[in-house]
């Protein structure tokens, strides 16, 4: 059988444009993770959080695109700080699997909310992208999914840098390293949990943006979370590195594995990727910490 | 000593999870200016005193039941910790606490939040720091778990001096170092107390170094101070010689004061 060299570069690419979508979201995971240790599962339904405000701003309200996005990134940074404050600082102390079936608790109070206010019917975002179709050499991507990747990829690159240079990212990292060690530096350790989660929800709403103009919505787009959760087990729940290099190679074995073998062994696929992972690297290949028992 | 001390301790008891007390009525004083040692074998509850200090014992499920303790004047139960550290009383924890994934540098940045609210540059701090301890400036980009012992003892004073309060709680800097080593240190952390000009509450196991830089000592047993006083009465009584310094014959065995409190009924009844 001849090879399709053209047809296996563009389902790549394609894949590493969902990757870099993945990774976007799993490291808003990561830095939840990393400041407070707690396992987030409600991720993916506060990236559909911020897709329906997107959506209700600029269809609803008939805001430019801009501004509904500035919006929708502020309504989820707003959400982050409540829940943190009222929802999970107060389980503070509290075994990891309670706070983890709070968020997952968190993930269908907001699924509830989206199909009371819009409906369970899936809408589509207006469009905001450029759609003239992109190339990269012979090979054609789809001008959203490539879009998608580069804003992705700016973000993480802000990301990464403010994470390494910034006092605050100093900071976060502190706090991640060692709690009672951070306070005693005078870090307001508290401060930090919040801003994780205001910082964490305004990049997963942002991602949802991103991800709604390339699907569409609906109130069960909040299965993205689900390879978002594969993708930092992999990488390591507690690692940046772990969740681009993650996001990426979960992208991609999705995209292959739906091409080459079938829609249906996508799933199948990942998870024997997962499953591989654990079982040379426990702490999925960046992570440090041990992965809670769940 | 006429003016306020900068600490003040008064009967304070502590109890963990609800249920376990640690401290028993502890009081003790920190004269502006001066190192004092607070001694004891372990488990005594030096550390829970620390902690109960700088507020850090809620962290694990312990609290104040009772008793007061006053820094600069003011009550500390109503600060939050990060509020006592900017307020000017920096706790450096028992085996050092450096963030091991941070570099040394980002050991210091981390250690800047207690300066805020202060005039001054950090910078200018971060200089002190490597005059002190030229080691960690020619290591200052190296991940701080990369450290040997003794360097890691510097760093987590160095973020101290960092943060320039009042007091420093120092929690026993003598673990697991080479006597050459402890040595070095402690020169560093009395020439730290008189040039910078700042009090210190130090714990220590290792007496006889805690008395060499030490104004005053206490001791303390299972949750209460038992002796205390000026470290020049402290080394000349006969007990503490025997049983904190080692000193004054008496070969291994009892290492504690109610141990010599037994022993000296043993030797009551013996003659
Ligand atoms: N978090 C804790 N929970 C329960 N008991 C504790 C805790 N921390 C310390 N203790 C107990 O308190 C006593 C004093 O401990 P500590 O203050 O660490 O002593 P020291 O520093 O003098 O060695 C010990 O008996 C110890 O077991
Ligand atoms: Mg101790």
């Amino acid at each position: 059988m001849e090879t399709d060299w053209l047809l296996l570069f563009e389902v790549s690419l394609a894949g590493l444009g969902t990757g870099g979508l993945y990774a976007l979201t799993a490291l808003a995971f990561v830095v939840i993770y990393k400041a407070t240790r707690v396992v987030n599962l409600a991720i993916g339904e506060i990236l559909m959080l911020g897709a329906y405000a997107f959506f209700g701003l600029a269809a609803g309200w008939a805001l430019p695109w801009w501004a509904a996005a500035l919006g929708a990134l502020a309504v989820a940074g707003l959400f982050g700080a409540v829940v943190e404050r009222t929802v999970i600082r107060p389980m503070l102390g509290e075994s990891p699997i309670s706070v983890f079936m709070v968020t997952v608790g968190l993930g269908s109070v907001l699924i509830g909310i989206v199909e009371i206010v819009w409906t369970a019917d899936p809408h589509r975002l207006p469009e905001f992208m450029p759609n003239a179709p992109v190339f990269i050499g012979e090979a054609f991507l789809a001008p959203k999914i490539a879009y998608s990747f580069l804003v992705a990829a700016v973000v993480i690159a802000v990301f990464v840098l403010l994470f390494r240079f910034w006092r605050g990212g100093v900071a976060l990292r502190a706090t991640a390293n060692d709690q009672a060690a951070a306070y005693s530096m005078g870090i307001n350790v508290p401060g930090v949990f919040s801003l994780a989660w205001v910082v964490a929800c305004m990049v997963a709403a942002g991602a949802g943006i991103l991800v709604g103009a390339i699907g569409g919505i609906s109130s069960t787009m909040g299965v993205f979370g689900l390879s978002v959760l594969v993708v930092v087990i992999v990488g390591g729940l507690d690692s940046v590195p772990g969740a681009l290099v993650g996001g990426l190679l979960i992208g991609l074995v999705e995209a292959l594995a739906g091409i080459y073998l079938g829609g249906e062994y996508k799933l199948l696929a990942t998870f024997t990727l997962l499953i591989a992972v654990l079982m040379v690297r426990p702490y999925g290949l960046f992570g440090t910490h041990e992965i809670e028992r769940l | 000593m006429a003016a306020e001390p900068i600490l003040e301790v008064n009967n304070v008891e502590v109890i963990y999870k609800k249920t376990i007390q640690v401290l028993r009525g502890l009081s003790l004083a920190v004269p502006r200016g001066e190192i004092v040692a607070l001694l004891g074998s372990n488990g005594a509850g030096k550390s829970t005193t620390l902690k109960a200090i700088s507020n850090l014992l809620a962290l694990e499920n312990g609290a104040v039941s009772a008793g007061h303790i006053r820094f600069a004047g003011t009550e500390t139960a109503a600060k939050r910790p990060h509020e006592l550290v900017r307020a000017g009383l920096f706790h450096v924890m028992e085996g050092r606490r450096i963030f091991d994934e941070l570099t040394v540098e980002e050991n210091l940045t981390a250690a800047t939040y207690a300066r805020d609210g202060k005039s001054g540059s950090a910078a200018a701090r971060f200089e002190l720091v490597y005059e002190y301890f030229p080691n960690l400036h020619t290591r200052r980009g190296v991940r701080a778990g990369y450290l040997s012992g003794g360097e890691q003892q510097m760093l987590a004073i160095g973020r101290a001096l960092v943060a320039e309060p009042q007091l420093i709680l120092l929690d026993e800097p003598s673990l697991g170092l080479s006597p050459k080593l402890v040595e070095e240190i402690f020169a560093i952390i009395a020439r730290i107390n008189a040039e910078q000009r700042v009090s210190m509450l130090l714990v220590e196991q290792n007496a006889a170094v805690a008395f060499a830089v030490a104004s005053y000592g206490y001791i303390m047993e299972t949750g209460r101070i038992v002796i205390d006083g000026p470290v020049e009465r402290l080394t000349r009584d006969q007990d503490v010689r025997e049983f904190y310094l080692g000193l004054g014959g008496h070969e291994g065995g009892a290492k504690s004061y109610r141990d010599i409190k037994h022993y000296k009924r043993r030797k009551r009844w013996l003659s």
